[in-house]
């Protein structure tokens, strides 16, 4: 049996880019800012393609991104990074996990993956949700926040250890699954410059979120986004008596 | 702790292997006559002699380098001349210069504080150290004029200081100079949004800004490993060089005016905003790389460029040096406009950087003799990445790249310049380590490395990378403990064969005290004697950073 893995990416803006908040309070600013993948995102395909790699050999890792045009920039950076080919769901409109796990749901149905790998969010939304609501609804086992994926090809199981609270907690699961990945998964590879050639002619198919029948719409309503309060300078006391004096009295702390 | 090496007896030795080919300028002069001053200062005090990169500071300082947590084994080395004479012309202070000094500044700006003097003596290396009783933190241009003022009428000597991470002890006392600190004077004066014209006070931290005009949407035309300590002041008086040269040129094109304090305390107001300005001779020129000999430089006018949205870095591997070369010609040409840094690294440095750099992870996944990493800064960032991608696909093509990566994220891009930036911090960590700065004309930049390498067999680790699209190698020799046969190997064979390629001795280090003796391996004695001739004039007394820049037999 031949075992496909597809594995969901999401153009974001970059991580290590200081984020401003735009002067009307209603989003983020996103004009002339870098955009790249997702850092989960980027683990989450790393681990499809070493499944691939290993002995367990996946036999085709297809990458999937949904947002505007310009994510296919981020898609083609996937394919660099060695998945064989892309999907790309052409939406302009503002995307909230539901309609994202609705569209995946659309993708899963055509393409029939026996393992779905998502990262366990995305760092501009910090939602950490679409993972949990695609498997619910496919009625498919969840193995969230992994930190390791071991695939048994014959028995049709991966045994995914989770970072929780207490520690780390091993689960099994039937494929088909989804999974989501945590940051110590694995450190995802560089595209090299051959396999940046190579990916210029891999294949993206395209569709729009009409074409898969699914309805964008939100249950969510952005009332204002204002960035955190600026943390004050600090001062230097003079003695040991200020600074108690200033804890108890201005800091209230003890 | 007993000392393995037997450093310290090592000084007469040393300095005798170092001393240039050239003939003396002053063929008369005397061991006698070499430290008298032609001033009014001229009164022959005892002699003091004063080792200055002794093996045994790095070795008291390692247990104080402990306690900082840095953790590195540091056992250093540089080369300089092993023996310095403190000029007998310089007065000693006393305490009514210390109170002089109070009544200008204020008790708080006048320190004297020994642990407090403890960083402003040394250099981060722990290469010079010295024993400076008095650090002074004007705030104003005017405190430094009347600081200089009253170190000129009493002869005593200043060294200024910034951020003082330099690498050739130029920014450290040698023996008991005065401190001149400019780090209080640490205001952005004004910007300029439609030129991009910054002024500033000298005290400014480099990184700060960048952060300020990073908020105004430009860049400093510099930039260098360094950047969260050193000042705007000392960049300009070593006409620092770093990383984005090949783009935005040196800083005798960016500065566009200075304002510089002379040894009798004249202030100089040259603080033009002006990108054009043809009248008379253009002396703040005479303050940048001068390394703090003629003047202190107290405030600087900087034209800045406006900040590019798109970056893109590569990291790629070259068989040869040779494809090295060739890949900068053709970069030049296919990327020209958007090209803003060309930087080599050597398999060795590589290897290196890999073993001994926290976080280093090869981005190819095999290692390679020699190694690029190209930077394009521009404004569009799918036409900039298309040029860049279509540039290194066709240098594979034709074979000048062996394989590479193309960085898809900020994060992989930092990840790339840490390797090539770390090499310093990577070398610490191995050992003792002998640095030079060399211009040397590209095409044969390599050589010297090559040469060394054969010169040194299996002694020591030759390693060789730089600023290849400035044609500026760094040329570094780590071995695990300091040699005094392998520096007699090393100098003054490496400069000999810079001055026969006609390179430079320092292309961006400057000379400081490592190298002061050294010019004339670059600069023809005509240029010296007229460098000799500006300091006595803007500097009678040779109060302001002495045993730097220029060789002792002609200023002291």
């Amino acid at each position: 049996m031949t075992m496909k893995i597809m594995v969901a990416i999401k153009r974001v803006v970059d991580y290590a880019v200081k984020i401003r908040v735009k002067p009307d309070k209603t989003g983020v600013v996103t004009q002339n800012v870098k955009m790249s993948m997702n850092p989960f995102c980027e683990i989450a395909l790393e681990e499809a393609l070493r499944i691939r790699e290993s002995a367990a050999a996946a036999s085709e890792v297809v990458a999937v991104t949904i947002g505007p045009s310009h994510s296919v920039d981020t898609l083609r950076t996937g394919l660099a990074m060695g998945a064989d080919r892309g999907i790309h769901v052409d939406s302009a409109a503002s995307l909230y996990p539901l309609s994202v796990a609705k569209i995946l749901r659309k993708l899963v149905q055509i393409e029939n993956p026996s393992l779905l790998i998502l990262g366990k969010q995305a760092i501009d939304d910090d939602c950490n949700q679409t993972g949990q609501m695609l498997a619910g609804l496919l009625n498919w086992p969840q193995g969230t926040f992994a930190s390791k994926v071991v695939l048994d090809k014959e028995k049709q199981v991966a045994t995914v250890d989770r970072e929780v609270d207490d520690g780390i907690e091993t689960v099994c699961l039937n494929l088909p699954a989804v999974i989501t990945t945590d940051l110590r998964l694995n450190q995802p590879r560089y595209a090299t410059l051959p396999n940046i050639m190579k990916a210029k002619s891999k294949p993206i198919k395209k569709f729009t979120p009409e074409e898969l029948n699914v309805e964008i719409k939100s249950d969510l309503e952005i009332v204002q986004v204002t960035e955190p309060p600026k943390r004050k300078a600090g001062i230097i006391v003079s003695s040991v008596d200020e600074l108690i004096d200033k804890l108890k009295h201005e800091a209230n702390v003890i | 702790m007993p000392n393995p090496n037997g450093r310290a007896t090592l000084g007469f030795r040393l300095r005798s292997l170092r001393r240039p080919t050239y003939p003396p300028l002053f063929p008369s002069a005397t061991p006698s006559s070499r430290f008298t001053l032609h001033g009014k200062c001229n009164d022959v005090v005892r002699r003091e002699y004063h080792q200055v990169p002794s093996f045994f500071n790095s070795l008291t300082n390692f247990s104080q380098t402990r306690i900082w947590g840095v953790g590195i084994q540091r056992k250093c080395y540089g080369s300089i001349a092993g023996l310095v004479q403190r000029n007998p012309g310089f007065s000693k202070l006393n305490d009514d210069d210390v109170r002089c000094f109070e009544a200008i500044l204020g008790a708080k700006n006048v320190v004297q504080d020994e642990d407090k003097l403890v960083a402003s003596n040394a250099d981060w290396m722990h290469k010079y150290k010295g024993s400076s009783k008095l650090l002074l933190q004007p705030r104003t241009t005017d405190q430094v004029s009347q600081i200089l003022k009253y170190c000129n009428s009493r002869c005593l000597a200043v060294v200024p200081q910034g951020g003082n991470t330099g690498l050739v002890g130029g920014s450290v006392p040698v023996f008991d100079e005065v401190i001149v600190s400019l780090s209080s004077m640490n205001k952005i004066i004004s910007f300029d949004k439609v030129s991009g014209i910054l002024v500033c006070e000298a005290g400014c931290i480099l990184e700060n800004i960048m952060s300020f005009l990073d908020n105004e949407g430009f860049i400093m035309p510099l930039d260098l490993g360094a950047k969260g300590s050193c000042q705007i002041g000392g960049n300009v008086s070593t006409n620092a060089g770093g990383l984005r040269l090949v783009r935005y040129g040196s800083l005798h094109g960016n500065v566009l005016g200075v304002e510089a304090v002379l040894a009798n305390g004249t202030v100089l107001d040259m603080l033009k905003t002006l990108r054009k300005d043809n009248t008379g001779y253009d002396l703040k020129h005479l303050f940048i790389g001068s390394e703090g000999s003629l003047g202190i430089v107290t405030k600087v006018s900087i034209l800045t460029p406006p900040k590019l949205s798109s970056v893109n870095v590569a990291f790629l591997a070259c068989k040869d040096y040779s494809s090295c070369q060739k890949l900068l010609q053709e970069a030049k040409r296919k990327l020209g406009e958007i090209l803003s840094a060309f930087e080599f690294l050597d398999g060795q440095s590589m290897n290196l950087v890999l073993n001994h750099l926290d976080g280093a992870r090869n981005p190819l996944p095999t290692l390679h003799d020699y190694y690029v990493l190209i930077e394009t800064t521009g404004s569009d960032e799918s036409s900039d990445k298309q040029k860049l991608e279509a540039f290194l696909l066709g240098s594979m093509e034709n074979e000048l790249i062996s394989d590479g990566v193309l960085a898809q994220d900020i994060n992989q891009a930092s990840s790339f310049w840490h390797l090539r930036e770390g090499i310093s911090e990577a070398l610490m960590r191995a050992g003792a380590v002998y640095k030079y700065d060399l211009s040397i004309p590209v095409e044969h930049l390599y050589n010297i490395v090559e040469e060394m390498r054969s010169r040194l067999g299996n002694t020591a680790n030759v390693i060789g990378y730089g600023h290849l699209g400035d044609g500026n190698l760094h040329l570094n020799i780590s071995t695990p403990h300091y040699d005094d046969k392998i520096l007699s190997q090393i100098e003054p064979f490496v400069y000999e064969w810079t001055s026969k390629h006609r390179g430079s001795i320092s292309a961006e280090h400057g000379l400081g005290l490592m190298k002061a003796n050294e010019i004339f391996y670059s600069k023809s004695r005509e240029t010296v004697q007229l460098m000799a001739s500006i300091k006595n004039l803007l500097d009678p007394n040779h109060i302001l950073n002495p045993y730097k820049v220029l060789p002792h037999s002609l200023i002291s």
